[in-house]
């Protein structure tokens, strides 16, 4: 029996082709750009946990000398000769043929056996590791370009992608960090020993192992999330195809339903089968849907990659791997998807008399009573939208507000709209203007769904596009500000600093020195920038809050300005009082004077007077230099010629903007790619939504027709009534995607990034929404119309045959 | 007022021509009400829709007031029923998106021909006064049919062609629904063309035209 059922059923479809298409391609688009958004999380994250396995930092305490970036390997040996059981490592970054590479140096004698980087101490790896030419460990995923001179290199598993793993002394050599160390690693287990600090004196901060891939992690967890918010918005994008395709089948099917069901099928086994049928053709989609969100995480990955390293110097690998895992997320998410979408429908079958009721369809109440219940839902979600916006204090609570602004929106369209349809047709003075109106007013119920997604699409892209050029406004402002200087040094050491400074002090109009320490205050890492006193700073930094004299006080040494994501995330602000720690280990106390601005770091940042710094940290590297010239061809012709040094080594300020706009634009690469793609799902929907209407809307077209409208001026009023549609939506998708756009620069922004971003209106940008919005309407009623206005007369007719 | 001259017409059904109307002939005089009867199947609608320029035929000729019906494109046809012509459906076929008194007026605000005081003569005639605020679905079978009457009467047609005007209605609401349409049809002094398989109704019209497989037959 449930064979003859389902052969009944699926007959439905082999008659209406396109519908089976339609719901499949719903399916399948929302289930890919779930699943690709979902694979370059996983892969990032992989990429991540790896880096963090590799260096150790996944489970062995490490030592990080306070305010300094290295230190004396001579302190490793008194630490154990003191016994202590310490692995040292040097870290650094490696630039070769353009790409960029993590070294990492290992002792593989004292490193802890579990190190995925260490290579067997029985086997002849370690001869050829430790030998005199070295030998570079890296991952299958890494490639390095052929013409560079480097010991031989050996593929093993285990290591982070973009990281080479050799010998201590080799990375030393590479690094140019003769006899520094970057950390050591803390093996557990050691008791009796006497305190670190006594023993190498030197002041180390010890850092607990992170088991979720390292700060690194915590440091992305934004990015990821904005990325799963934009997946998740497709997803629900390309259910409203699903949802409608599943609707217009169940209306279609009534009559088959009802006859089987008269015949004797038991509800129950119907309904098993109804199931079954949907769970094959969610399986379907979901297969061509995991395959389709391979693709697209292939083609945006390697700008994910390049967005990661450039925000926070994460390395992911370029290329995807497949997981078991992501294949079975990506079916569940798919007949979710399809269960989600056609919940309401099963349980319309199951609750439909046998009998079909002898009146037509009440639309009018039916919607009225809809429309009511949607704008009580609509408000309710504005309500807690606006409950958020005052009390959303997590990155989570930032994106519920977003959802509950968007959802809210997309309830009320159908509202709005059939308010403002109601005034227009009460106003219409021609019988067809009439008509129109009216008619456009019925058509809501059907068209409501692909009109709501269109608006999530526009909004979402008007909120990202608006957030994306007020920042890129904002960023490059900012950057004309902060660098000020002409010409920007960086020495090969020390000498060669002292040097360049002497030389430059007489050579240009000033010397500012560009020095900073590393250190941790309450184990979370900040950057101490040391500032010369020159009118560079005071006449062009920009700052967002300060105290009177500012400048001055940092001059004097007991002032000290920090960001804006520092002052978000430790609530400070100018006046409170600073103690920052020093490799003393003594207190440096300050007053915080102003707050400034300092887009795309992510880390807290701290400025002071430089040569405080230098007496404090007297450790820094003192490697680089801001140079303010009137003659600056002349001035880099000079350094690089008086002190060797390459084009990367002396950059004029054009060449430092246009790098830091070119990361800028990769960083939105990915952003801009899911916006266009969430409107073209919007796009199909409103297509196929058009679609499965025209085959409806012959019983309204056709006693007009009768009555002496020709096929011509019906396809019009149709084309008409929906680019109406579409228009009245664009225009409501601006308020919202203000909205938006106000949520991501002064919510999430900030619990994301620490940085307030002020918002700018970009109206050329709505017009060229609203004209794509009109251009989709088009495209989408296009192929309807077309085929409304060559409808033969018999098609038409059949409307009036009295067998119907 | 009407001539139908050896018309032909037929249907692909299956890749093969089916023949529907195999040389009708009929002149219908001004003013005159004509049922046309026939079994299922033999053409009656067919023809119906010819007249109306719903449709287009394969070969003869159709003259309405002299004008000829072969050879106009679509733009003339839709001329042609919205301003001469106007059509009763058996399924009622209103919009049911405009109120009751909205379709009552459509066809006629659409001819440029709406006169309020006719308008509201005919809604009172029709007893649809205290309807004209509500929607088509709220209306019965009968109430639906005399709104479709009115509609097709209202712009005062020099033809009305009905098709089964009754066949959805009881007999009492049918037979009332047919006194309207036919003082209707007297008072606006209009032609009337009906399709109907019942007896009683078209022993009521002047005249009685017998379809059989496609041709004119006599009883």
């Amino acid at each position: 029996m449930n064979r003859l059922i389902l052969r009944t059923l699926l007959s439905h479809w082999r008659s209406r082709p396109f519908q089976i298409v339609t719901l499949l391609l719903g399916l399948t688009v929302a289930t890919a750009l779930w699943s690709g958004v979902q694979a370059i999380n996983a892969e990032a994250r992989a990429s991540y946990a790896q880096a963090a396995a590799t260096l150790g930092t996944d489970r062995f305490d490490s030592l990080q000398p306070r305010g300094a970036e290295t230190f004396d390997q001579e302190a490793y040996i008194a630490l154990r000769r003191a016994g202590w059981d310490v692995s040292p490592v040097v870290e650094g970054s490696l630039r070769l043929g353009g790409e960029r590479y993590r070294v990492l140096g290992i002792d593989p004698v004292t490193a802890p056996a579990s190190l995925p980087a260490r290579p067997d101490l029985q086997g002849a790896d370690l001869t050829d590791f430790l030998g005199p030419t070295g030998l570079i460990l890296i991952s299958a995923s890494t490639t390095l370009p052929p013409d560079v001179d480097l010991p031989p290199v050996r593929v093993v598993e285990g290591i982070a992608p973009g990281t080479l793993v050799m010998d201590i002394g080799l990375a030393q050599t590479l690094l140019t960090m003769p006899g520094q160390l970057s950390r050591l690693i803390l093996l557990p287990g050691v008791q009796g020993a006497p305190p670190i600090a006594e023993a190498s004196g030197v002041v180390f901060d010890r850092i607990a192992p992170r088991g979720d891939g390292g700060g690194i992690a915590a440091l992305t967890d934004s990015f990821h999330l904005n990325l799963t918010a934009f997946g998740f918005l497709a997803f629900a994008v390309g259910l409203f195809i699903v949802y409608s395709s599943i609707g217009l089948a169940f209306e279609q099917r009534k009559p088959m339903l009802r006859t089987l069901r008269a015949l004797g099928v038991p509800l129950r086994r119907l309904m098993l089968v109804m199931v079954a049928e949907l769970t094959a053709l969610a399986l379907l989609a979901g297969i061509a849907g995991v395959a389709l969100g391979y693709l697209i995480a292939a083609s945006l990955l390697p700008d994910v990659a390049a967005t990661l390293e450039g925000l926070y110097g994460a390395q992911v690998s370029g290329s995807l791997s497949l997981r078991p895992a992501w294949w079975a997320t990506g079916l569940l998410i798919a007949m979710g998807g399809a269960a989600l979408a056609a919940g309401d429908t099963l349980w319309r079958t199951a609750r439909m008399p046998l009998l079909s009721a002898a009146m037509p369809e009440a639309w009018h109440g039916a919607q009225a009573r809809a429309q009511f219940w949607q704008g009580i839902a609509a408000l309710g979600c504005f309500a807690l939208a606006l409950v958020l916006c005052f009390t959303a204090s997590s990155l989570t609570a930032g994106f519920a507000l977003m959802g509950a602004l968007l959802i809210g929106a997309a309830l009320a369209l159908p509202v709005v709209l059939a308010t403002i349809l109601r005034i227009g047709a009460a106003r219409a003075r021609g019988p067809l203007s009439q008509w129109g109106w009216a008619d456009a007013r019925q058509q809501m119920s059907r068209l409501s769904l692909a009109l709501m997604a269109l608006l999530l699409a526009l909004s979402a892209n008007i909120g990202v596009g608006t957030m994306v050029m007020s920042f890129r406004d904002t960023f490059t402002g900012w950057l004309d500000q902060r660098l000020v200087a002409e010409v920007y040094v960086t020495a090969s050491d020390a000498e060669q600093g002292r040097a360049i400074h002497a030389w430059a002090t007489d050579r240009v109009d000033a010397v500012l020195p560009i020095w900073s320490a590393e250190a941790r205050l309450g184990a979370v890492p900040i950057s101490i920038y040391g500032v010369a006193q020159h009118p560079t700073y005071s006449e062009h930094w920009p700052l967002i809050e300060a105290l009177p004299g500012a400048w001055q006080s940092v001059a004097s040494g007991e002032g000290a300005l920090i960001n804006e994501q520092m002052a978000a995330r430790r609530d400070l602000s100018p006046g409170d009082a600073l103690i920052l720690p020093t490799p003393d280990g003594t207190d440096w106390p300050l007053t915080i004077t102003a707050i400034y601005s300092d887009y795309g770091n992510p880390v807290d940042q701290v400025m002071v007077d430089v040569g405080l710094l230098a007496t404090r940290y007297p450790d820094i590297e003192r490697l680089r230099f801001a140079l303010r010239t009137a003659d600056a061809p002349q001035v880099i012709e000079e350094a690089r010629a008086r002190f060797g040094l390459s084009s990367e080594q002396v950059v004029d300020q054009a060449a430092i903007k246009a790098l830091s706009l070119a990361i800028f634009e990769r960083t939105f690469t990915v952003t801009g790619a899911l916006n266009i793609l969430t409107l073209a799902v919007a796009a199909l929907a409103l297509l196929t939504a058009m679609l499965t209407l025209q085959l409806m809307r012959l019983p309204s077209l056709a006693p007009l027709w009768a009555m002496g409208l020709t096929r011509a001026a019906l396809a019009r009023a149709e084309l008409v009534k929906v680019l109406a549609l579409a228009l009245l939506t664009a225009i409501l998708s601006i308020p919202i995607g203000l909205g938006v756009a106000w949520v991501l620069t002064n919510v999430i922004n900030v619990m994301a990034f620490g940085w307030r971003l002020p918002m700018n209106l970009y109206p050329m940008d709505w017009l060229r929404l609203i004209g794509l919005a009109l251009l989709t309407a088009t495209v989408a009623a296009g192929l309807p119309v077309l085929r409304l206005a060559r409808t033969a007369p018999r098609t038409l007719l059949g409307v009036f045959a009295s067998e119907r | 007022m009407l001539t139908v001259t050896d018309l032909h017409k037929s249907f692909e059904t299956a890749g093969q021509p089916l023949p529907v109307l195999r040389g009708v002939d009929l002149a219908v005089t001004r003013g005159e009400c004509v049922a046309l009867t026939g079994e299922s199947g033999s053409g009656k609608s067919t023809l119906l829709h010819l007249i109306a320029a719903l449709d287009t035929f394969d070969a003869g000729s159709i003259r309405l007031d002299g004008q000829e019906l072969a050879g106009l494109n679509d733009r003339a046809r839709a001329d042609l029923r919205r301003n001469r012509v106007g059509v009763i459906f058996q399924q009622f076929n209103l919009i049911p998106s405009l109120s009751v008194g909205d379709n009552l007026a459509f066809q006629a605000r659409l001819a440029g021909r709406f006169d309020a005081a006719w308008q509201a003569r005919l809604t009172e005639r029709l007893g649809l006064g205290p309807l004209t605020d509500r929607w088509p679905e709220q209306l019965s079978g009968g109430q639906q049919q005399r709104v479709a009457v009115g509609r097709a009467i209202a712009a005062r047609p020099a033809l009305v062609l009905a098709d089964e005007p009754t066949g959805n209605l009881d007999e009492a609401t049918g037979g009332a629904v047919m006194d309207l349409l036919l003082d209707l049809v007297a008072e606006t002094q209009a032609t009337l063309l009906m399709v109907t398989h019942s007896a009683a109704l078209a022993a009521r019209l002047n005249r009685r035209v017998h379809l059989s497989l496609g041709q004119v037959s006599a009883l």
